[in-house]
């Protein structure tokens, strides 16, 4: 299985189309903020960016504290995730220790399921898509 | 988003209250330029000056904004300090988003806050807090402390704000957006000090409200395409604007020491590949816009000798403010200008203003017009140091001679004398020394920009001197301007959104009335525009062009002063003429 990887966050210029795309062909929505990856300055632009999406954990917190079975574990790591079986309660937001999961105004949950439809509109080769045994030897911020 | 009407968040700083309103218009104001027209013409007060605390400051985005690659910028508008008349500025960073994604497409501050406050605004949330504290700050502190007091929404918030130069009402302060880029002129910083407002956060983290059909994902892969996998912007992504420099240098058309000359052999010390390969740090893009444009250098500075001790700063730089702050001051190293420009920005300075404004000086103080007791310091040609100190003194309002500067060359020049050596457009030159056409469009440019019309481009494409040519030129340029920058699209994107395409992006986006009528929207919109300016007081034939425009001699040989002087005033009779030519609209706005 191929997880998301971003190796080179040290390029990003803060265009947020990562984002948008991640929004608008997997969530059908325009935003930058209800996708599944996201982009903040690290204190200011003057700093540089970090991309918060789903690192892929092979164990991960966000499946075991949900309680409807919305979130269960991946092959190679991460989650898939069943909209039809979450109940918005919020508690995979939690229980993720690295923030990678949102929700909207109505308690829609927003987590990376992998696909890598963003990482053709990085301008500057920030993600990856890997197979995860690989990815596991690279560097991961 | 609504395609008929718009959503506007009106604030009254004076009590702190404020309201969402919804207005029609949308099929004829489109959004931006349009919007910004729309909404003056309903807050706006032609008759009044502009620092009545009734005059508006307007934030306006378009229909666009946030849904295809580079439509990323802000219009901002006014009545500018500058000449007393209706103006637009426009920025790139995160305002265009952010404001999107709070769900409005305007923001529109009214009256005067009681105390120094900062405006916070998000989709459900709008604050006016005191920030008496920040008297004074200069720029980038006071970007610092507003991350730490508003810590929520890294990312997805925009943060406007003043310097030094915007507090003690320049007419070349700016409002500093987002660290790297600007409403840069006419003085837009100090309407905001005018209104005790040190800054603006603005937080959105809403979707828009657009359906996301599978055509629109289509056509929007199609323009990212356009944009990164062709030719079309490489300029923009490689060394950027700066570019220009060595090519103009060449022509004998950039600007060198208050427009003295138009060629120096020291260009290889200020070229673009020089502050790529010496000072560029990275790049930074504007939300939305995968270009990258945003060219941010760095200088560093040993603060203690004897320890070796250093601090760095970084410094966004174009080729605009290269010029104004560079070569026009005589400067040949890259990182002299760099540490100029940091010293202007820390203070909210326009770049390109105070950098023709310190030439002139300078060369004032050469004359004997003004000496140290005005300047405090000695400016000189191709000294760093001086400037650095000079743009303190000048966003600070050091003294009477560098408060009357910050209102203008020309009207210091008044009082010292030196007009004729004033490199004023309108408001101070930008850095095109190309010829009659863009003297003419800049000095008579609904903004006074080099970016109204592309008459720099023409005058490097036309060696031939035909009046009703270059009239045909300009007036036929400026409304398609005018509707990019309602939609609102960064006009480095000008070849990309062609009418054809700017259509079809309207259509799927759920816009299809207004991509029916672009044409005649774009000119609409331009009239409606240049009616607010002649209501607020503008008359071509007040603008004089300074004596050190005839003098230029550029690859074309020397400027035609005849063409020019006729030039100016039959573009200025058809602007005229242009607004008259819808008299019961204008009878409604003008105060005449």
């Amino acid at each position: 299985m191929k997880i998301l990887i971003t190796p080179h966050m040290d390029r990003c210029i803060g265009c947020h189309s990562c984002s948008l795309a991640c929004a608008r062909l997997v969530h059908g929505l325009i935003s930058w903020q209800h996708a599944g990856i996201r982009i903040q300055s690290s204190g200011g632009l003057s700093s540089g960016f970090i991309a918060q999406h789903c690192l892929a954990c092979v164990d991960p917190a966000c499946a075991s504290v949900c309680p409807s079975g919305a979130l269960t574990p991946r092959n190679g790591g991460g989650i898939l995730f069943r909209q039809d079986r979450c109940l918005r309660c919020g508690d995979c937001l939690e229980a993720c220790p690295v923030g990678a999961i949102v929700q909207d105004r109505e308690g829609h949950v927003f987590v990376c399921i992998h696909c890598g439809q963003c990482v053709s509109f990085c301008p500057h080769g920030c993600l990856e898509l890997r197979e995860s045994a690989e990815a596991a030897r690279e560097e991961r911020p | 988003m609504n395609p008929t009407l718009f959503r506007v968040l009106v604030v009254d700083l004076a009590t702190g209250r404020a309201r969402a309103e919804k207005l029609e218009g949308r099929s004829r104001a489109v959004g931006g330029s349009g919007l910004a027209a729309l909404l003056f013409e309903r807050f706006g007060h032609p008759d009044r000056p502009w620092h009545d605390p009734d005059q508006p400051f307007i934030l306006a985005i378009g229909p666009l904004t946030g849904l295809f690659p580079l439509m990323s910028k802000t219009v901002s508008a006014y009545v500018s300090p500058y000449h007393g008349q209706y103006t637009e500025s426009h920025a790139g960073g995160r305002s265009a988003l952010a404001l999107r994604f709070a769900g409005y497409d305007a923001l529109v501050l009214t009256g005067r806050a009681p105390a120094l406050s900062c405006v916070v605004v998000s989709e459900r949330k709008i604050r006016v807090r005191p920030v008496p504290f920040m008297a004074g700050m200069d720029v980038l502190a006071c970007g610092k402390l507003m991350r730490r007091m508003l810590p929520a929404g890294s990312g997805h918030r925009s943060i406007l704000r003043i310097g030094p130069a915007g507090e003690n009402g320049s007419a070349m302060a700016c409002v500093n957006v987002d660290t790297y880029r600007h409403f840069g002129r006419l003085g837009g910083g100090a309407v905001l000090g005018r209104k005790n407002v040190k800054g603006i956060v603005i937080t959105g983290e809403e979707p828009g409200q657009v359906a996301v059909t599978r055509e629109y994902r289509k056509l929007f892969s199609h323009v990212y395409n356009l944009v990164t996998g062709t030719d079309m912007l490489r300029k923009y992504h490689n060394l950027g604007t700066p570019a220009n420099l060595e090519h103009l240098n060449d022509l004998a058309a950039l600007p060198w020491q208050n427009l003295q000359k138009t060629s120096d052999a020291r260009i290889s010390g200020v070229t673009g590949t020089c502050f790529a390969d010496q000072t560029l740090l990275r790049n930074g893009a504007c939300s939305g816009c995968p270009v990258g444009c945003i060219h941010i250098g760095f200088i560093r500075e040993r603060f203690e000798e004897e320890h070796n001790r250093y601090l760095y700063h970084q410094v966004a730089y174009d080729y605009e403010p290269i010029f104004a702050a560079g070569t026009m001051l005589g400067l040949d190293n890259a990182f002299d200008v760099l540490r100029v420009l940091d010293a202007m920005e820390r203070q909210g300075l326009d770049a390109m203003s105070a950098g023709v404004a310190l030439a002139w000086a300078t060369e004032a103080a050469d004359r004997g017009l003004i000496s140290d007791r005005e300047t405090v310091i000695p400016l000189v040609f191709g000294d760093a140091d001086g400037y650095v100190r000079a743009a303190s003194l000048l966003g600070g309002a050091a003294n009477d001679f560098y408060r009357l500067l910050g209102q203008g060359t020309l009207a210091c020049a008044r009082e010292y004398g030196g007009e004729e050596f004033a490199c004023v457009l309108g408001q101070e030159m930008a850095g095109y020394a190309t010829g009659e056409v863009f003297f003419a469009a800049q000095a008579l440019g609904f903004r006074h920009s080099h970016l109204d019309t592309g008459a720099y481009s023409y005058d490097q494409k036309h060696d031939r001197r035909d009046l009703d040519d270059a009239l045909l030129f300009l007036l036929k340029d400026e409304p398609g301007r005018c509707l990019l920058t309602s939609m609102v699209s960064c006009l480095f994107a000008r070849s990309v959104y062609t009418p054809d395409l700017l259509g079809q992006c309207l259509s799927v986006t759920g816009f299809g009335e207004i991509a029916d009528h672009l044409d005649s929207l774009g000119e609409a919109i331009r009239r409606h525009r240049w009616q607010l300016r002649f209501a607020t007081g503008f008359r071509p034939e007040d603008i004089v062009l300074p004596k050190r425009f005839y003098r230029v001699s550029n690859w074309k040989g020397p400027v035609d002063a005849d063409f020019l002087d006729r030039l100016k005033t039959e573009y200025g009779r058809r602007l005229t003429a242009l607004v008259q030519a819808d008299p019961e609209h204008f009878a409604e706005n003008s105060h005449e």
